[in-house]
């Protein structure tokens, strides 16, 4: 059977992990090649890298890190952060990343979604949407890392997104998100009975519980957490036989 | 030894390249025929689309290039299925080194999303393999072959000396790899490791010098590197 698949999301500033001091004991916890080495042997099915630099300098040094990690790990490795254009696909594809994750460049440019499918295929393509559910409970999408709101709905959004050959639809509510109380699985089972393709949920995961959770109600095909793991308040080995425990076919 | 790569239009062979230097091989990325006729091991790997593919390996001359190798030869997702006689995306001829069309995953249910894209098992119980649910499932005619060449066997079990293979000895039954593929290669003679994703599918196959696998081993963890090593080995 097809395995739910738990993915660790590595922020990376200047070459560096912002999060993961916590983490096993590392000597070089804030390099992530070392952290992403480790959440793969604790059993990761695939990594999440977000490179949260601003500068051209900075890009500069995400892109050698690209190259070390695709040198180093045999898991698959999604790639994203400030990617405007199909040239950064290119470059990050080129360095040895397996999916380029887009988000705002997407969402106000959508064409770019046809443009990297049509070059690189629908498989590399994983479209991020950062949504926040209104008072009436209306789902909005944002730009720039949840700052600016949009008019477009999550749904429609993420429906075009398909439409134009998106691989994975990596959802992360701006409600959950930090709060660790839980996914958004009313959304998240709405988005992926919709959807053909693949949903990786994002936001909320506090607890084993809320993995379970956003697989069992939220119809999650994969779930991406940063901070439990990167604290160590969940392991991925024993959130894994614990899945397992509760009927969740992953890979152990 | 001397390892090369077949070089084409596909996406994605530099995780293959990385995953040969971790075991110790620095592979050659060409699309020079006699680089390739001469290398002790090639690899066919890639991403891609199954028409366009087949149209720049034809612009080259590689299609006869790859049909007349005689050295152990791994495709891998795609290179699997331009190894196959024809696919359903693009409606291509394809190299036919395998006699079996590659058809378009068509999902029965809302939660057999499209593509295949995650980790999944290999079924190889003791040189037979299963379903998830015990059974071959035989009512969508995927596991008739249209030349004859197909027979049919008991349920749920093929010729055990073929899942003995090469790249599979010592493995474990279920063992998960990594897939991503919209398009799979029905279970055949060549068969030999089966994934169940819609429909029991051929994850890997084996005829004489071709080897390939739908799975990615250069992403497949452990197990995956296991493959890629027994391949050189061969």
């Amino acid at each position: 059977m097809l395995a739910k698949r738990i993915i660790p999301c590595l922020d990376v500033k200047d070459g560096q992990t912002v999060k993961g001091t916590n983490f096993v004991n590392l000597r070089h916890a804030g390099d992530p090649v070392e952290l992403g080495k480790a959440y793969s042997e604790q059993g990761a099915d695939e990594l999440v890298f977000l490179d949260i630099t601003a500068s051209h300098e900075g890009r500069k040094t995400f892109t050698e890190m690209v190259t070390r990690v695709a040198a180093e790990l045999n898991i698959p490795f999604t790639v994203g952060g400030g990617i405007g254009a199909l040239a950064d696909v290119d470059r990050l594809l080129s360095a040895g990343a397996d999916k380029v994750s887009v988000n705002s460049a997407a969402l106000r440019r959508p064409e770019l979604i046809d443009e990297i499918t049509a070059h690189f295929g629908s498989q590399v393509c994983v479209v991020a949407i950062d949504a926040r559910q209104d008072e009436s409970g209306a789902w909005t999408c944002y730009l720039n890392g949840g700052r600016i709101p949009t008019e477009r709905s999550l749904f429609d959004w993420a429906h075009e997104a398909q439409e134009r050959g998106a691989g994975e639809i990596l959802f992360t509510s701006m409600n959950h998100d930090g709060v660790k109380t839980g996914f958004a699985n009313e959304a998240l089972r709405r988005l992926s009975d919709a959807l053909s393709i693949p949903v990786i949920a994002s936001g909320g995961a506090g607890a084993k519980e809320h993995f379970r959770d956003t697989f069992l109600l939220g119809h999650s095909d994969a779930a991406l957490a940063a901070s439990v793991f990167h604290f160590g308040e969940i392991s991925i080995p024993e959130l894994k036989k614990y899945l397992q425990s509760e009927g969740i076919n992953v890979r152990l | 030894m001397k390892v090369a790569i077949v070089k084409y239009n596909a996406g994605n062979i530099y995780s293959v390249v990385h995953a040969l230097k971790r075991l110790g091989v620095e592979p050659i990325l060409t699309d020079d025929a006699a680089q390739l006729r001469s290398a002790d091991k090639v690899l066919f790997p890639g991403q891609g689309e199954a028409s366009q593919a087949m149209g720049y390996l034809r612009e080259h001359g590689l299609d006869e290039v790859i049909r007349s190798l005689t050295q152990p030869v791994l495709g891998i997702c795609i290179g699997q299925q331009l190894m196959c006689r024809h696919s359903e995306e693009g409606n291509t001829d394809c190299l036919g080194i395998f006699p079996v069309d590659v058809l378009r995953f068509r999902p029965q249910r809302q939660e057999e999303k499209v593509p295949h894209m995650g980790w999944n098992q290999l079924k190889m119980d003791n040189g037979q393999w299963t379903t998830d649910n015990g059974h071959l499932e035989t009512d969508n005619g995927h596991l008739e072959m249209d030349n004859g060449q197909w027979t049919a066997r008991p349920e749920g079990t093929l010729d055990p000396s073929r899942m003995d293979n090469e790249l599979f000895g010592g493995m474990k039954n279920n063992a998960y790899v990594y897939f991503v593929h919209s398009f799979y290669v029905p279970v055949c003679e060549f068969t030999t490791a089966v994934t169940n994703y819609i429909v029991p599918f051929s994850a890997a196959l084996h005829k004489d010098n071709f080897y390939a696998t739908q799975f990615h081993p250069e992403k497949s963890g452990a197990v995956g590197e296991e493959i890629l090593r027994k391949f050189l080995e061969l």
